[in-house]
């Protein structure tokens, strides 16, 4: 995030600095073949540099993603792979059946119904913990006592691993021994069912995530404050604009560069996060906190023979609505005269 | 994003390197000398709960005093996680998989049929085949081989506070109607909720569908039969269990949530098997250990019916140490082993020959649960049949809670079913 916090405030400064490099070769089309060399003879160290990362990058990255695409297009599982087990060796069987597995999960009721929730889930999440995000970072920005507490304080979610955090929000949320139900109840207001009614549940999950994922806002929002020159808001404040305004006209459009990157990022990690739904309620009760990623893990691992042809297919389709996603945000930003 | 990068390549570079160094532990270097006389080391993963795994790590360690030279590696592995981790294990290759894993009779077909597991006929691990009880064994054999030495036996039965029931004026319930009529008359008197039903985990759903004379399949005829009528009804039966006050339920932390329900008598019931009896003697509500009753599950319409279950030991086919391996596994289900699982925890043997034993017959707990699992009716044995639970477990909080209807619920199961079992299933 400190890239995008220390980019320059102004849209045509920052084009020209962070964007330059990849923007020329684009605008020319395909540079002639002359200007490689010379780049490479000039930049050769540069590129043995970067080398072991490429080569990393391309083993646990690439490699996968390739292998992936591929067992989708097949009906590997578990039992039909290549395997050396001690003395045994038992030889693959597995044969390739086209786009069968994507036609299959496509038609599915199930695949559909996971997805409107998916998305329910991901777009409450990140438009609540980006509001809240937001006003702790207005109020964080401002000179009091006990700042640096506070900041620290609110930062702890974020430090604590997600599955402790997760494990200590289940005893929370227990509806017989939870320490939330029992403080219902000593006000007098009945047992809440948080993980064991469906629509409670997608409440509860959505709670758990918001706590969870506003530290990483609030930090990255304060960071594109702290940004935005003090001068601006004095100027309008000269100029007799109500607080409202300067939030809107001043502050909104100092944070667009960094809300618009959060936004993104926040986006696709909620989409596949897997720890809290899948800890929390293991997509219950029934299936009707399980997302895309929980639900292809549930269908693909806990079954036996593991189903790993199944398994690469919704990765595969999950991967290609998250590209998608990004894609059509982009575009959206660039019509607003967002550079990204 | 460059930053990211980098962190991503560091983070790699580590891991590789961690794997690097990791790759021999692991490997029992298991050198088997002439005569018989057995060295290295045995990696054994229980999977026994928090109550048990005292006893059942000191018995393992016991191998060592018989062997001097072989060493046990004993590793408590969760039960609830020990097949995903020993598949991820096993499966790439087989650093970190254990020489010796304690399996659910359902994974034993499961792992059988992958290749993952040696199998036993003649080996030094099932010397004695003619010992053990026949139910017990058929839930070993896969394709006419044995891929497993049993080790414990079990069933469901119906756990009660002697104390509670006396209190309301009730007799243990016989069936559900006269558990919901018992539950009408503790709720009166005590205050308290008759029975704690786990809504959280499939294996509570079979003493319904059997006690409907149904059944999740037809292994014979190849058939899905989860479906058919005795399926609703077995839906239904639990359903009207909640619905109707007499039994409470979550969909998660059902474990705990039973558990603590009965221990501190906040229930007078609950259905469990004998691998609960020594945790749940454990609470308050049983200082005095003879107020725990055990009675056979309640019958449905059809009659009374009880799952088999039971635990067995598998050998890991890509073991470096096969000959100590087999002979940890005969001995962790060696008469003698038993009788002490038996003695402590109350647990089940699987020979004939051990319920000859004093203590184990003067156990009431085990002479009870031993009629209980005559009657037991056996699983599949079908590679799948421990994913048959997945489409329950599905189904069956949302039944239980009376958001779907059990017609609704049974033909999802089967439809699952269909799906998940490929060939000529009808």
């Amino acid at each position: 995030m400190a890239v995008d916090t220390s980019r320059p405030l102004d849209p045509a400064a920052g084009a020209k600095g962070a964007r330059g490099r990849g923007g020329r070769v684009r605008k020319d089309g395909t540079p002639p073949p002359r200007r490689i060399r010379h780049a490479l003879a000039r930049h050769w160290y540069a590129w043995a540099m970067v080398a072991p990362v490429v080569v990393v990058i391309g083993l646990i990255i690439g490699y996968p993603l390739v292998r992936g695409v591929y067992l989708s297009l097949t009906d590997a599982n578990e039992a039909n792979v290549e395997r050396t087990i001690g003395v045994n060796h038992i030889p693959a069987t597995y044969t390739t059946v086209g786009l069968d597995n994507f036609q299959a999960i496509l038609e599915d009721q199930v695949f559909w119904d996971r997805l409107i929730w998916t998305v329910t889930w991901t777009v409450s999440c990140v438009a609540l913990t980006f509001a809240i995000g937001l006003g702790l970072a207005v109020l964080l920005n401002r000179r009091f006592a006990g700042r640096t507490l506070y900041r620290s304080l609110l930062i702890l979610p974020w430090a604590v691993p997600a599955f402790v955090s997760v494990f200590a929000w289940r005893l929370l949320y227990n509806e017989k021994n939870g320490i939330l139900n029992k403080v219902l109840d000593g006000g007098g207001i009945d047992a809440v069912p948080w993980l064991n009614d469906p629509t409670m549940a997608k409440v509860s999950v959505i709670a758990v995530n918001i706590w969870l994922g506003v530290p990483f806002m609030l930090v990255a929002l304060l960071g594109g404050l702290q940004s935005i020159p003090g001068e601006l808001y004095e100027a309008a404040e000269m100029d007799g604009a109500s607080p409202w305004q300067r939030f809107r006209h001043i502050t909104l459009p100092g944070l667009r560069s960094v809300s618009s990157t959060v936004i993104l990022l926040s986006t696709i990690w909620t989409f596949n996060m897997f720890p809290v739904i899948f800890l929390l309620t293991r997509g219950g009760p029934g299936d009707s906190t399980e997302i895309l990623v929980t639900y292809a893990y549930r269908l693909s691992f806990v079954n036996s023979p593991r189903d790993f042809a199944g398994a690469s297919a919704w990765g595969v389709l999950i991967l290609l609505i998250l590209m998608l996603f990004a894609v059509v945000y982009r575009r959206s930003l660039r019509k607003q005269g967002e550079v990204w | 994003m460059r930053r990211g990068i980098a962190a991503t390549a560091l983070v790699a570079a580590m891991a590789l390197a961690a794997t690097a160094c990791g790759g021999d532990d692991g490997d029992s270097g298991g050198d088997k000398k002439s005569g018989g006389h057995l060295s290295g080391t045995v990696t054994y993963w229980d999977t026994s709960n928090d109550a048990e795994k005292g006893t059942y790590k000191e018995l393992a360690l016991g191998f060592e005093k018989k062997y001097p030279d072989v060493k046990v590696n004993y590793v408590n592995v969760p039960f609830g996680e020990a097949l995903a981790k020993f598949k991820n294990a096993a499966g790439s290759g087989g650093s970190g998989a254990p020489d010796v894993l304690r399996t659910e009779v359902a994974w034993t077909q499961d792992l059988a049929n992958i290749g993952y597991l040696a199998p036993l006929d003649g080996t030094a691990a099932l010397a004695d085949q003619s010992d053990y009880l026949p139910k017990a064994l058929a839930g070993a054999k896969f394709k006419g081989k044995t891929y497993a030495v049993p080790q414990v036996i079990d069933t469901l039965g119906l756990f009660y506070n002697k104390k509670m029931l006396k209190d309301a004026g009730v007799e243990p319930p016989q069936d559900w109607t006269e558990l919901k009529a018992a539950a009408k008359k503790i709720k009166e008197k005590t205050g308290k909720t008759g029975l704690y039903l786990r809504g959280d985990d499939a294996y509570w759903y079979l003493p319904f569908i059997y006690g409907e004379g149904g059944d999740l399949l037809d292994t014979g005829a190849k058939k899905v039969t989860v479906d058919d009528a005795p399926g609703v009804k077995a839906f239904a039966a639990a359903r009207d269990l909640v619905t109707s006050g007499a039994a409470e339920t979550d969909a998660t932390d059902g474990w705990d949530n039973m558990q603590n329900a009965i221990k501190n008598g906040d229930v007078a019931m609950t259905i469990n098997g004998p691998w609960a009896i020594e945790d749940t003697l454990a609470g308050k509500a049983f200082k005095d250990k003879s107020n725990l009753g055990v009675v056979p599950v309640p019958a449905g319409s059809e009659g009374q019916g009880a799952p088999q279950g039971g635990q067995n030991l598998t050998v890991y086919a890509g073991s470096k140490n096969l000959d100590a391996s087999y002979a940890f596994a005969a001995y962790m289900s060696s008469a003698e082993v038993q009788a002490k699982t038996t003695e402590k925890l109350s647990l089940l043997p699987t020979r004939t020959s051990v319920y000859e034993n004093k203590t184990v017959a003067a156990n009431t707990n085990v002479k009870f649960f031993k009629d209980a699992v005559d009657k037991a009716v056996e699983r599949p044995w079908i590679p799948e049949g421990n994913s048959l639970f997945q489409a329950i477990l599905v189904q069956f909080p949302n039944v239980l809670t009376g958001k779907t209807s059990p017609e609704k619920a049974a033909k999802s199961v089967g439809d699952a079913y269909r799906k998940l079992l490929k060939g000529d299933w009808k």
